[in-house]
């Protein structure tokens, strides 16, 4: 029997509610905010959250100092690029761990994972001696190849948790209605999963959007993403606050509004199969 | 042969060989965010209207970011980048490895031997020139001419650290937020471990004796210690541990400092336009205890070429252009004499224009004071004034740097911090092979 909210639980739900939101959304909301101050009131002493000499001359400067375009556009090629490659290999993978489970398909999924546990500057020489031998140092192709590869084991994870959703019998009867096992995955296992994929394609997305550490270390000038257009904000002896804020705030723009368009989905994706 | 096949013929010659004159070489320069860097990259159509044939390609990067990419680069022959800024801790390092392209012949017109001898001293490795100085700076103190005035006190040019105490306790008043002293206190080999390496040199400390044994247990280290947990408990400002150059630089232009010892580099920033205090700060030479050696550092970043590039003909006509000192008679037509890349030439500092600089004089000469080949009072094996010059100083100085921070956070005494600091570096020399 389901429990009666009283008024007095929403009230308390919902403030709690925004509180977290808030404390999470803080630090994008003082970066934003200290992206329209001068130099001297972003690091005031002190520190306001609002300043009395508000200005945009960070962005003029930010973008008028770098190309903005030619960052932004590495990072779609490589975020949607590297999501889409895995999404390629991991639907058939996932399909297989699902459906037709060998003896050690969980020992694979639990190892799968286990290599998102190192950290990543353990394989930073051999990564950077590989890319470097096969001519994909600072390369777009590169890093679809890597983000690819490191977000891999999250995107099996994850369709295989919506796949198992999905009753056998269906895939049995479509195969008894003489589907191929190419047909079974693409026009029936695949359009069930629709809101599965969608969600790990953007969460995909996000997460290679935000990489940080390949990106700089595997670019120098034509493969550089947003990250890296970052990372040239940052001064040695932490000056420029601002333009550094300003430059972020730049770079989350476009995956900040993708994620509020698609938070539906992305929110349904994420939830499916929480409750049976 | 027809007159008009041979015509064709040559005027195919002359448009391969135009097209050959004409092939444009792109260089990638990686270097660090700061004023004078990307005020370089404003002026670039300077270097193009005069090497139309060389196109340069920035890659800028946080410090420590630049300086793992870099060494990834160089260490495995990447050949990535054709210039790296470098700072005069990776010269020593990497020139003795062989990695660097020796510079010892760019033009005559470069006039190597104008720059100030502190500087190229710290950038020649076995006599060769490794890297091409594009701005130096020491330490110094920055003080407060009204709060001195106001206490009675007149500061030499050149102080003791028993004159830095009693500056301090007269200028200390917490009760307005006002501090006598602001020194760094945040943990890190390039943060705190700077100041207080050089400071250790002017009480006759030192990292290493001659057999790369660590020094941190005797009482030089002791004292430099003691002195400055002294000076920041009585009269520093609160959360000190916290506070690195920005943090300081913040707290001296809003009025919260009657001291700061920091980089040369500060002084345009405390006498600038976003400095409440930019009319009432003097500048005198960093202390010392009468030994012979002053607390002030010595750092340049400068420009190199790795051994790895395939472009080193183009990489060094732009290390020409960028420190000559053409470009800083260029930067101080288009941006004024106080905006010059400072502390690299001679001639810079007798020009009487750029002398007009208030902080130019002072800059020189802590410059001059510091000598990266003999750092402290005693002997030493290493080359660096605040640094040692060897691949493991990054860790065990940031490591080291953990122990002096928690020590003036109050989370440990100076006895713990000197005792823990002794065996970890020990244990890391003996595990590189220096201790056998």
């Amino acid at each position: 029997m389901a429990r009666a909210v009283t008024p007095t639980h929403r009230l308390i739900a919902t403030t709690a509610a925004w509180t977290v939101a808030l404390v999470i959304f803080f630090p994008v909301l003082w970066m934003i905010l200290t992206s329209f101050k001068t130099e001297p009131s972003a690091v005031a002493s002190p520190p306001q959250l609002f300043s009395a000499d508000w200005t945009t001359e960070n962005y003029v400067e930010v973008w008028s100092r770098s190309d903005y375009p030619r960052f932004f556009w590495n990072s779609v090629v490589i975020s949607l690029g590297s999501t889409l490659l895995g999404l390629a290999i991991a639907i058939p993978a996932a399909w297989s761990m699902a459906f037709v489970p060998g003896k050690r398909t969980k020992d694979l999924l639990m190892w799968m994972l286990s290599t998102k546990m190192m950290p990543a500057v353990g394989v930073l020489i051999p990564m950077y001696l590989l890319f470097q031998r096969l001519g994909l140092y600072d390369t777009k192709l590169g890093l679809v190849l890597a983000l690819m590869l490191i977000n891999l084991p999250i995107i099996v994870w994850m369709l295989y948790t919506y796949f198992k959703e999905i009753p056998g019998e269906i895939l049995e009867a479509a195969r008894m209605d003489g589907a191929s096992l190419w047909n079974e995955v693409l026009y029936v296992l695949t359009p069930m999963a629709v809101p599965g994929i969608a969600s790990t394609l953007l969460l995909n997305v996000i997460l290679a959007w935000n990489e940080a550490f390949w990106t700089i270390t595997l670019t120098t000038t034509k493969a550089a993403p947003l990250s890296a257009f970052i990372a040239s904000f940052s001064a040695p002896q932490g000056l420029f606050y601002a333009k550094l804020s300003a430059a972020s705030t730049m770079a989350i723009a476009p995956i900040l509004i993708l994620g509020w368009f698609s938070q539906k989905q992305l929110v349904r994706g994420l939830t499916f199969g929480a409750v049976k | 042969m027809t007159i008009s096949l041979r015509a064709l013929l040559g005027a195919t010659a002359l448009c391969a060989l135009s097209g050959a004159a004409l092939a444009e070489t792109t260089i990638t320069v990686a270097t660090v965010n700061n004023g004078d860097m990307i005020r370089m990259q404003g002026l670039m159509d300077d270097f193009y209207a005069k090497h139309p044939d060389i196109k340069v390609e920035w890659v800028t990067l946080e410090e420590n970011v630049l300086r793992q990419n870099v060494t990834n680069d160089i260490a495995t022959g990447g050949g990535q980048y054709d210039v790296m800024t470098i700072g005069t801790y990776e010269v020593p390092i990497w020139g003795k490895q062989g990695w660097l392209v020796s510079l010892n012949d760019l033009p005559a017109s470069y006039d190597v031997d104008d720059l100030l001898p502190a500087i190229r001293g710290g950038l020649t490795v076995d006599g060769n020139l490794m890297a091409a100085p594009f701005y130096g700076e020491s330490s110094m103190v920055m003080y407060r001419t009204d709060l001195m005035e106001a206490a009675g006190l007149t500061m030499p040019d050149a102080p003791t650290w028993a004159e830095i105490e009693k500056a301090a306790a007269a200028m200390t008043d917490k009760s307005k937020d006002q501090y006598g002293i602001c020194l760094r206190g945040k943990a890190g080999w390039g943060e705190n471990m700077a100041f207080l390496t050089a400071m250790s040199n002017s009480f006759g400390a030192r990292w290493f004796d001659e057999t790369w044994h660590p020094q941190f247990d005797q009482p030089e280290w002791k004292a430099t210690l003691d002195t400055y947990l002294h000076l920041m408990n009585e009269y520093g400002p609160p959360g000190a541990s916290n506070n690195g150059f920005n943090e300081n630089l913040t707290l001296f232009q809003q009025g919260k400092c009657g001291m700061w010892i920091d980089a040369t580099v500060a002084a345009s920033f405390v006498t600038g336009k976003d400095s409440t205090v930019a009319d009432k700060v003097g500048f005198a030479l960093a202390p010392d205890n009468g030994l012979g050696k002053r607390g002030n550092w010595l750092w340049a970043w400068s420009l190199a070429i790795p051994t790895s590039s395939q472009k080193q003909d183009a990489a060094k006509t732009f290390i020409d252009w960028a420190t000559n000192k053409d470009y800083l008679a260029l930067v101080a037509a288009k941006e004024g004499w106080a905006n010059v890349p400072p502390g690299t030439r001679t001639s810079l500092y007798e020009n009487p224009e750029y002398q007009k600089v208030p902080f130019a004089k002072m800059t020189l000469d802590s410059i001059n004071a510091a000598d990266p080949t003999a750092p402290t009072v005693k002997p030493v094996p290493y080359v660096g004034v605040q640094f040692v010059a060897i691949p493991e100083f990054s860790g065990m100085g940031t490591t080291v740097g953990e122990f002096f921070s928690a020590a003036l956070a109050g989370q440990i005494s100076a006895d713990d911090a000197l005792a823990k600091a002794q065996t970890a570096v020990t244990d890391e020399m003996t595990a590189a092979g220096y201790i056998q």
